[in-house]
């Protein structure tokens, strides 16, 4: 097992109200097995210890597929590997003596609470909006009644895959949150079971993403560089073509 | 305690459907007029509260995470259950009945069990309704496969993210009430206690995890969703955020705690690597269906695995168990791989592993097939252990998963306090000793969509409720002894650390006492310890456990020392019913009582039953009651999977 030391530069912030600022702290003796938030523990434990307050982050499942964690290492959301959030994210990507700074996901529809913490509650309310198919528990017909082929099956599990992290907010130049609402357009709209709402759905998902502020799609692709789900911004491209038709038939 | 099942009478069948017509209804003009609690937004509870607001009723629903998407159903992998038959392979209720208690080494309730199979075929029909992307044939029917303890093909999947996809179903159908106003959502809220006037559960006190806040919360009906308690051992694969917390309150106000020794440990987890390691990570069950679990025939063989030749091998699931074979239930095959690590046969740096090898399975389909079934797999495995499962073989040793003990409850899901209501893996109600694979998906949606509804409904519609408020004294005394706990749990705060323990390392200590003494395999001796040092470790805790920060604010530690405070209570239940139950059955193996092939020997005679708790007191033993379980419709017999 080998180790490394580092230099960490992380955003503290004590509240939403609070002005934040990098805070420098060296970390020896970093075994490369380690996850980045087991790292984050170790710095943790040693805060705690010297009677300092840590590091406030989210995570729960540590296992890729909650969302709940992510930050934004030397600027890329989730850090250097691909397709991987930050709890699977491991410490034999870094070398010895490398500085990481480490900083929130920043977007104006995403409120910092404290420190690496933001409220991505703006998701909810777009998928509250309209991310859904309107059926009531019961009197569903049966599972086998509709035949879906397997490969519309699988571009709507594609697109299904988002865990909601936030990411794809964070790394687009205008805090567009287009990648992750076009996942849950694209989904519902693939599928015969989504496609009675569509346009509805479509103009009230967009509708709530630009009440809540984020902005629009440039094809600057950095949403899709960094999603560690590998959605394609092909689904934006779809969403648009769904908002379009909406837009034209319903007005 | 009264323990009253309300077993409905008839024929196993026509059980369910008897209660429901017995059961007291609520006018749909009248629902609006009463409010339910949910707490937990996993499958049980997302769609519990989706379905109770969709009913009409006013529905306050509770998550300690900051999105209710993110509880930890999310991270089942493999699939669920359904009795469909779409594989005319010989499947029925009758079949995933009979599988699941015996599964369940017939620990289980036999009319919970039957109605589980019955509404399994209901929850795909809703899923598909709702747009879960299952996993389809070509000609657009859904897909199956097997999972442990089953010789039919029964499994549902979406890829390996079945728990994500089920969960973003139910998540959806919750969204659309709370858009609708028929739930009110309250994110990141801590459950900190239940709060019971005249004698029924009438509201929660919660912790505002952003502010620190404590809130009060009034209600008709509670209903808890508060998941697993594997968390105890500290290394698990459950989330960070897992806990025992709401359901031992609820305990140690009066509701009775069933099977607390049923955990089950998952024979197929990454192995542990290092003594910084925060949890540990499931590798589905799902795996199984193509790769064969080995280990090196001799002792101490310490060649890589590529350079063993295949006579050289021992398949020992496949030997020992040919018609089960690398699928057999997941106390059976985590037990033989402790036997075989136990042996000296174990593999890796560690010793504490064994090969799961697809290296036939890629030969038989192409790794094009194997990849599209196992792919998110093979790559979550790769990042964590830099190794790729299409070169050398899949590490993995068993780790604790899940808990099939939990709040006792009746057929109604209610547990023994009036007015409060435990479902999915919170209860201990469906898989008795142990779980089979893709049935905790089924249980959680059964309860939510498709139980919790009529239960409460009979519970509105036979009692009287009065009106009560939050600032009722019962409320106020609540949230007195809330607040009054976490200052006692900061009082070291302002002294600094010095000469203190930090809250993670109370929690590992007693992770590790359970984990080696009331674990895998229990005997007298070890349990006995591990009673008799929890007290000590909890001593220690509360006298030196170093919390920085306030209260009233956002604070992890805090939240976690609450947390741990709790297991240190729990842990205790947890080793004395292992210790109390002097026999084995399904994943609790007393050493005292196996067959001459080491598995599980039950007592049918003197432990056919379910042991409940009654908390009596902080220093006071606890009472064990028991509710026997009578088998009208099958035979108990010893399990054999051979």
């Amino acid at each position: 097992m080998s180790t490394i030391d580092l230099t960490l530069q992380i955003w503290r912030q004590k509240d939403s109200d609070s002005q934040g600022h990098l805070q420098i702290y060296t970390l020896g003796g970093i075994s490369t097995d380690m996850s980045f938030l087991e790292m984050l523990d170790v710095l943790n434990e040693k805060l705690t210890k010297e009677g300092k307050d840590p590091v406030a982050f989210d995570h729960d499942c540590r296992e890729g597929i909650c969302g709940m964690c992510g930050s934004v290492i030397n600027g890329v959301a989730h850090g250097p590997e691909k397709e991987t959030t930050l709890c699977q994210l491991h410490m034999r990507n870094f070398k010895n003596g490398d500085v990481l700074v480490i900083e929130p996901f920043r977007s104006r529809a995403f409120p910092i609470r404290k420190d690496l913490i933001v409220d991505r509650s703006a998701f909810d309310r777009i998928i509250q909006s309209g991310g859904y198919v309107s059926v009531n528990t019961g009197g569903t017909p049966d599972g086998n009644a509709v035949p879906i082929p397997a490969k519309t099956a699988e571009l709507a599990m594609d697109a299904a895959a988002c865990i909601g992290c936030g990411a794809c907010v964070a790394a687009c130049p205008n805090g567009a949150a287009m990648l992750f609402t076009s996942a849950k357009v694209s989904q519902l709209c693939l599928l015969p079971q989504g496609k009675t709402e569509r346009k509805a759905r479509a103009l009230a998902m967009v509708a709530t993403m630009d009440e809540e502020g984020f902005g629009y799609c440039s094809n600057a692709r950095e949403c899709e560089a960094v999603c560690p789900k590998g959605i394609s911004i092909s689904n934006i491209a779809r969403m648009n073509r769904e908002y379009l038709k909406a837009v034209l038939l319903e007005g | 305690m009264e323990l009253t099942s309300r077993t409905p009478s008839g024929p196993l069948a026509e059980k369910w459907d008897n209660h429901r017509f017995t059961n007291k209804l609520v006018n749909p003009a009248n629902r609006r007029k009463y409010k339910i609690i949910v707490v937990g937004t996993g499958l049980a509870g997302a769609s519990a509260s989706a379905t109770l607001a969709e009913q009409g009723y006013e529905v306050h629903t509770f998550c300690i995470q900051d999105s209710p998407r993110r509880a930890h159903s999310i991270a089942a992998q493999g699939g669920i259950n359904a009795a469909k038959n779409y594989q005319n392979d010989g499947d029925s209720i009758h079949r995933l009945f009979y599988d699941t208690i015996k599964g369940g080494d017939f620990r289980a309730r036999e009319a919970n069990v039957y109605r589980l199979a019955q509404v399994s075929n209901n929850i795909i029909d809703q899923c598909v309704a709702q747009g879960v992307p299952f996993a389809r044939e070509y000609g657009g029917t859904l897909a199956n496969r097997s999972f442990g303890g089953a010789q039919v093909s029964r499994t549902f999947y979406a890829r390996g993210q079945t728990g994500q996809q089920l969960l973003l179903g139910a998540y959806s159908a919750l969204s659309r009430q709370i858009h609708k106003g028929g739930v009110k959502m309250y994110p990141r809220r801590e459950m900190m206690d239940l709060v019971i006037v005249d004698g029924r559960a009438r509201g929660i006190v919660t912790r505002n995890l952003i502010s620190g806040t404590l809130e009060n919360h009034a209600a008709d009906a509670v209903i808890l969703a508060t998941g697993g308690y594997g968390n105890a051992y500290f290394l698990s694969t459950n989330a960070m955020a897992s806990n025992v917390t709401a359901s031992w309150r609820a305990h140690k106000q009066g509701a009775g705690f069933a099977n607390p020794c049923f955990v089950q440990i998952h024979p197929t987890c990454i192995p542990v690597h290092g003594d910084y390691q925060s949890k540990l990570t499931l590798m589905s069950e799902s795996l199984r269906n193509d790769g064969r679990v080995w280990v090196p025939l001799a002792a101490d063989d310490k060649r890589p695995p590529s350079a063993i030749p295949d006579a050289e091998r021992d398949y020992y699931l496949e030997n020992k168990y040919p018609s089960f074979g690398n699928l057999v239930p997941r106390d059976v095959a985590s037990r033989n791989a402790k036997e075989q690590c136990d042996r000296g046969k174990g593999v890796g740096s560690t010793g504490l592993a064994v090969y799961l090898d697809f290296a036939d399975a890629i030969k038989r389909d192409g790794q094009a097939t194997i990849l599209k079934k196992y792919g998110n797999l093979f790559q979550m495995y790769e990042k964590i252990t830099a190794s790729n499962p299409l070169n050398e073989p899949m590490m993995i040793y068993p780790a604790v998963h899940y808990t099939m003990g939990g709040l006792w409850v009746d057929y109604d899901l209610m547990t023994t306090i009036p007015g409060l209501f435990a479902i999915g893996e919170c209860n201990f109600s469906d898989h008795g000793a142990n779980r089979l694979g893709a049935s905790a998906l089924m249980q959680g949606l059964a309860d939510g969509y498709f139980i919790i509804a009529t239960s409460v409904a009979h519970y509105l519609g036979t009692n009287a409720l009065g009106a009560v408020s939050i600032s009722d004294p019962q409320f106020l005394t609540i949230q007195k002894n809330v607040n009054d706990r976490l200052h006692r749990l900061l009082r070291n705060s302002t002294a600094g650390p010095t000469g203190k323990v930090t809250v993670d390392e109370i929690h590992k200590e007693l992770g590790k006492l359970l984990w080696d003494n009331c674990g895998m395999a229990r005997n007298r001796q070890g349990l006995e310890k591990a009673l008799e040092q929890i007290p000590g470790i909890r001593e220690t805790f509360w006298d030196k456990v170093f919390i920085p920060g306030i209260g009233g604010e956002l604070n992890q530690s805090l939240e976690r020392a609450g947390r741990v405070a709790d297991f240190l209570e729990f842990g205790e239940i947890m080793v004395r019913d292992a210790l109390t139950r002097e026999e084995s059955c399904g994943c609790h193996l007393r050493e005292e009582s196996q067959t001459e092939e080491h598995e599980a020997k039950r007592d049918d005679a003197n432990f056919s039953h379910v042991s409940v708790w009654e908390y009596k007191g902080d220093d006071e033993t606890p009472a064990m009651h028991k509710e026997p379980l009578t088998f009208e419709f099958v035979t108990p017999s010893q399990r054999s999977y051979k």
